[in-house]
């Protein structure tokens, strides 16, 4: 049982390792361009910057370019964008309010799926290890008197 | 024993959450918005409109209007044909406007800086109404920018041009559109 809960603790670890966004390595520091091209998308055509190249993508990429160079940060270029074109602009939902069940749920249906799988695990060697350890092995019941004596009279018959 | 009823009610549960899912699936097939589509000239009730204004603070509803003819067109400042059709537009609302039309701009998908300097290069005087992240598109239909939509006295859709109004017949259809809902 506890090898299990390392086992259900290590694939939780992992999906929340997976889950956590990208954006947490630039967000106090100086952006890409190409970074936050990856993180916004085009709110006409609905794919993130860096495969768009329409117009309005074109115009967002360059008020992007134009910002970094004024030295913002990439969570302060996120936020204006935010605030221009609404929360559908981050290619990522956000870690807080509802959009937080974005992140939660995943995470928390492989966790339910590992405990899930834990249990069930759990309870099939513990049938197992009943049906091995318990009770006499096949073949060990004892016979029934009557046969007994038979099997005595044919074996005495094969001694003399 | 156990085993076994785990065994059935993961099973249940499975079955419920396969349902669910084809629930949600059948609904949203089912109940999916098209949006504004004028077939044989027939007129349909025109979607809720409802945004913040440009030109003006505040916001600007298309139910607040009903009494007028209407013309709703959707456009984004970085829009070639957008650019082509603005005067057009423009003329047609100070020419009519007294007859009881109203011009309704709906800048989508757009900064509203950039908006704002197309209204002014434009001498834009009509109601302007700013949808950033075009979310009234999908309810109105419109497959493209720029699309015009004509709406009636009684709040109904009459007439939707798609693509610029200079582009083809596109501009003697909007005219006579117009003037058949002024006529009303």
């Amino acid at each position: 049982m506890k090898r299990l809960a390392v086992l259900v603790s290590i694939v939780v670890a992992a999906a929340v390792a997976i889950a956590v966004p990208a954006d947490r390595a630039h967000a106090s520091g100086r952006p890409s361009a190409a970074e936050l091209e990856s993180e916004l998308v085009c709110v006409t055509c609905k794919t993130t910057l860096d495969e768009s190249n329409s117009p309005i993508a074109q115009r967002m990429k360059a008020y992007i370019r134009r910002r970094i160079a004024e030295g913002a940060s990439g969570k302060q270029i996120k936020d204006e964008l935010v605030a221009e074109f609404g929360e559908e602009v981050l290619a990522t939902p956000p870690t807080h309010g509802f959009d937080l069940l974005a992140w939660v749920l995943p995470i928390g249906g492989i966790g339910a799926g590992a405990v899930g799988l834990a249990v069930l695990a759990w309870a099939w060697s513990r049938r197992r290890e009943g049906r091995d350890g318990g009770g006499e092995p096949p073949g060990t019941e004892p016979l029934d008197p009557e046969l007994e004596r038979r099997v005595d009279e044919a074996l005495a018959r094969f001694d003399t | 024993m156990p085993l076994r009823n785990l065994k059935r009610t993961a099973q249940a549960v499975s079955v419920v959450v396969v349902l669910v899912l084809g629930g949600i699936l059948v609904w949203r097939v089912a109940t999916r918005d098209g949006g504004v589509q004028i077939h044989g000239g027939k007129s349909v009730a025109a979607p809720a409109l409802i945004l913040p204004r440009l030109d003006a603070p505040g916001t600007l509803s298309l139910a607040s209007l009903r009494g007028k003819v209407v013309a709703v067109n959707f456009w984004a400042s970085w829009c070639g044909p957008c650019r082509d059709e603005a005067p057009l537009l423009e003329r047609t609302w100070t020419g009519s406007r007294a007859k009881g039309l109203v011009v309704v701009g709906v800048d989508a998908n757009d900064y509203s800086g950039d908006a704002r300097r197309f209204m002014r290069a434009h001498g834009l005087t009509y109601p302007i109404l700013h949808d950033a992240h075009g979310s009234t598109l999908g309810h109105w239909g419109v497959p493209g920018l720029p699309t015009t939509f004509v709406v009636s006295r009684s709040g109904r859709v009459v007439a939707k041009v798609v693509g610029g109004l200079r582009v083809g017949d596109n501009a003697a259809a909007f005219k006579r559109e117009i003037a058949a809902a002024l006529a009303t």
